[in-house]
């Protein structure tokens, strides 16, 4: 390829599962070999490693679309595993009009209405953990409670719900190449899909929800009705397991630090910082595609029409360009600007209550435990897409 | 080099100079201006880089998209004729020596 004889090219695959259970000296390769980038196993992308290009591309719609997927598959060329997603996996005009009523049901006043009960049902789940002393970070904490508010929020019924761990897991995978990881998590998804979209339907959801906004907006022509349920499925898709690994990549980060963690718990108002930080000290989704619309430039770079482009957002999240001394974990930092929530019209659309999540569990933790420390080695759950810690083993030392 | 001029919570003016193309938010956050949280990075998505346009400022610069508007009926200080978030005001030539008061608080 001549047009592209300039972007360096590497021989790393970041779907080996090497690479996912420690991807940073990957990364590392991948931003000093320049702001382009190929990857030998796959022809078919371009990458960007530091954050000065993926925050470019992905703060340009026009010439970087979503419409033909956010993973490495592109829909031009192969139908997608499901129904696209009509937010995530959609460009403008479509995605402003769903999008305008997403932002609306999780803006920041609309979240100032779910923190009285997101907070107190913190609480209660740190009494019960600190009760036990010894937990499980993951099953006990960082699981439990995404699992239980978030889809209160949005009304759907509480039996069941492992199910929604099955599907991100899948959801997640699938933006990543048919591999060993994909495989297995498409094994043990088993026939959650149809659960699901059953539990999109309005008659499920319960009336005042987010899910049940969702139909409102539908009745007042926003949207329409055939698209209600595959918004609402938006919410299960993004809700559950990206806060599930943002918390218990906060926990990890807490428990490797122990002096930042004293910060905390002698000022339990750092928790919503320490929250950020840990979003961009180990980001939670790793990566996300987009596409070239149409025939563009990378930092004067030419990259053709129809070619899949990688953003290593984590990779962007400890760009030494971007940030000092950026391997620290350092809950005082204020990292704004960075790509754990994505950036430009397709950031996460939930991130409001993806913090206040954060905070409420992290501040009620600061205010009971003085310590946490790790008791045992942690084990990973290996996801294409996610950062995710499958065990945790952590005592809690009350103050 | 385009300057802003921050007036702080405690009525301090912090002036700031920025590159054209850079939004205000990204000069305030660079310079170290606490006042300014912008959580969401400059995506319009979280209200917490709200500032007060100078009002003689104020009609130099274009209207607020959609996302703005929503977003500034979230903001944490009371929303005045002339609240803009910072990160949307996009920093020209023409705009050197821009006005903007931080509010005193933004969550």
């Amino acid at each position: 390829m001549n047009e592209t004889s300039q972007i360096a090219e590497l021989d790393i695959d970041p779907y080996a599962a090497d690479n996912l259970a420690d991807p940073y000296p990957m990364h590392q390769r991948m931003r000093e070999a320049g702001p382009v980038l190929r990857l030998k196993p796959y022809p078919s992308l371009v990458a960007c490693a530091r954050h000065e290009q993926v925050h470019a591309v992905l703060n340009d719609h026009e010439n970087f679309i979503s419409g033909a997927g956010v993973g490495l598959s592109n829909f031009n060329l192969e139908p997608p595993w499901r129904p696209k997603s009509l937010i995530l996996e959609a460009d403008p005009p479509l995605h402003t009009r769903t999008r305008a009523v997403l932002s609306r049901i999780l803006s920041p006043k609309a979240v100032t209405q779910i923190r009285a009960v997101f907070t107190a049902e913190a609480e209660a789940l740190l009494e019960r953990c600190m009760a036990k002393g010894e937990i499980d970070g993951i099953h006990d904490l960082a699981r439990r409670y995404p699992l239980k508010v978030f889809p209160d929020a949005v009304g759907v019924e509480s039996d069941e719900r492992e199910n929604l761990l099955l599907y991100g897991d899948m959801v997640f995978n699938a933006m990543g190449p048919r591999n060993e990881v994909l495989a297995r998590s498409a094994e043990r998804m088993g026939p959650v899909t149809p659960w699901i979209m059953e539990r999109c339907q309005r008659e499920r959801l319960r009336p005042g929800g987010f899910g049940d906004q969702i139909y409102q907006a539908a009745d007042a022509g926003e949207i329409t009705h055939e698209q209600a349920p595959l918004l609402v499925r938006s919410f299960l898709s993004a809700g559950v397991d990206t806060t599930i690994n943002g918390i218990g990549n906060a926990l990890f980060a807490l428990a490797q630090h122990p002096e930042e963690y004293a910060k905390l718990h002698a000022n339990p108002a750092l928790a919503r910082p320490a929250f950020e930080e840990a979003l961009r000290w180990e980001s939670t989704a790793q990566t996300f595609f987009r596409t070239t619309g149409r025939d563009t430039m990378i930092s004067g770079l030419p990259v053709t029409e129809n070619t899949k482009v990688l953003c290593m957002l984590a990779s962007a999240n400890r760009d030494p360009r971007k940030w000092p001394d950026p391997d620290r974990f350092d809950i005082e930092r204020r990292p704004s600007g960075h790509v754990a929530l994505g950036s430009g019209i397709h950031g996460c659309v939930g991130q409001a209550v993806a913090r206040l999540e954060g905070e409420v569990v992290l501040t009620a933790l600061a205010r009971r435990a003085k310590r946490i420390e790790l008791v045992g080695a942690p084990t990973r759950r290996l996801n294409n897409t996610l950062r995710a810690i499958e065990t945790l083993p952590l005592r809690l030392v009350a103050a | 080099m385009p300057d802003v001029v921050f007036e702080l919570p405690d009525d301090r003016e912090q002036r700031v100079s920025g590159r054209a193309g850079e939004s205000v938010m990204q000069i305030a956050t660079a310079a170290g201006i606490t006042g300014i949280v912008a959580e969401c990075g400059g995506s319009a998505m979280c209200a917490t880089c709200h500032v007060y346009v100078d009002p003689q400022w104020l009609e130099r610069l274009s209207t607020p998209l959609a996302n703005e508007l929503e977003m500034l009926e979230c903001t944490a200080a009371e929303r005045l004729p002339n609240s803009r978030l910072s990160c949307q005001i996009k920093l020209t030539a023409e705009l050197d020596g821009i006005a903007v008061r931080i509010p005193d608080r933004q969550q």
